[in-house]
């Protein structure tokens, strides 16, 4: 199924491993990034409504 | 029906979250599927050897590297003209995804590079206005983080972003601007005379279409996230102010 990639073999696959890598990591860190501050306005959104609550 | 009805977070939030999976499952189809066929099912070039298959990496983050500055440039222009924050959160949201097409532009033009020109860099017009496009995208990311109130770091990155264009057009032009240094003109034309064989020509397309996707998709995405962190600091000065 592996092509031949002859003598250039190492050039094209540190190519690819180096693109999936850098890809990974932003695509990683975008829904890293997203469920945290998710999770933290929802803590924050609880918190200013419980607070109106009381003193409501 | 207006596109400035998008200016709304809530609207944004809505639309964005409906149409995202269908984006994030457009992008990993055309992706994963030009990335394989480029790998497996095409030929070697006469002259480059199997390094052809790195053109179907190298050539679309270019063109992402550019347009993703070229984006954050219309964002920025609204937010200067208009004043509308989401514009301006979504310019900040796409730098760091511009950033990364760029770095694997460099990367793979400098694993390229060795075996066919015989050096990893050269200060060709090209590569080096690119350098420099990467520079601007780290300081516009970095002032985004450096200033606190966020309509003056939207201004100010705006202005960046104005500066920065140049070197994204040079970037994009330089080859044809100077007729030296080693970076080869378009690979990809809409003249057939210029174009690479359709053999090559088919998969790099769905690669190109694959990483746009993926950058709309992450765009939108991390848009969401930059409109949700501005209603939390929002909240949480309410809050000091009223204790």
């Amino acid at each position: 199924m592996m092509p031949d990639l002859g003598k250039y073999a190492d050039t094209v696959l540190w190519s690819y491993v180096a693109a999936v890598v850098v890809l990974g990591a932003v695509v990683a860190m975008t829904f890293w990034r997203g469920r945290r501050v998710r999770a933290e306005l929802a803590e924050v959104e609880a918190r200013v409504a419980g607070k109106a609550g009381t003193n409501g | 029906m207006s596109l400035w009805k998008y200016s709304n977070p809530s609207k944004f939030l809505t639309t964005s979250e409906r149409i995202l999976p269908w984006v994030w499952t457009l992008a990993a189809i055309c992706l994963i599927g030009g990335l394989v066929w480029g790998f497996f099912f095409t030929p070697d070039d006469y002259r480059m050897g199997s390094t052809v298959k790195i053109f179907y990496l190298h050539v679309p983050a270019a063109l992402m590297a550019i347009n993703a500055w070229l984006m954050m440039l219309i964002a920025s222009l609204i937010w200067l003209i208009r004043r509308h924050h989401v514009s301006a959160l979504a310019a900040r949201a796409a730098a760091p995804v511009g950033a990364a097409m760029t770095v694997i532009a460099l990367v793979t033009g400098a694993i390229w590079g060795q075996p066919m020109w015989g050096t990893w860099w050269v200060w060709d017009p090209r590569l080096t206005s690119f350098l420099i496009l990467f520079l601007f995208y780290l300081g516009y990311i970095a002032l985004w983080s450096a200033i606190e109130d966020p309509d003056t770091a939207a201004d100010l990155t705006s202005i960046t972003c104005l500066v920065g264009s140049v070197f994204a057009l040079l970037s994009r032009y330089a080859v044809n601007f100077w007729n030296q240094g080693l970076h080869q003109g378009a690979s990809m034309s809409l003249d057939k005379e210029q174009n690479v064989a359709n053999v090559f020509w088919f998969p790099a397309v769905t690669c190109i279409a694959g990483f746009v996707l993926l950058f709309v998709a992450l765009v939108l995405y991390r848009t969401g996230t930059e409109i949700r962190a501005r209603r939390m600091r929002a909240l949480l000065a309410r809050e000091r102010a009223v204790a």
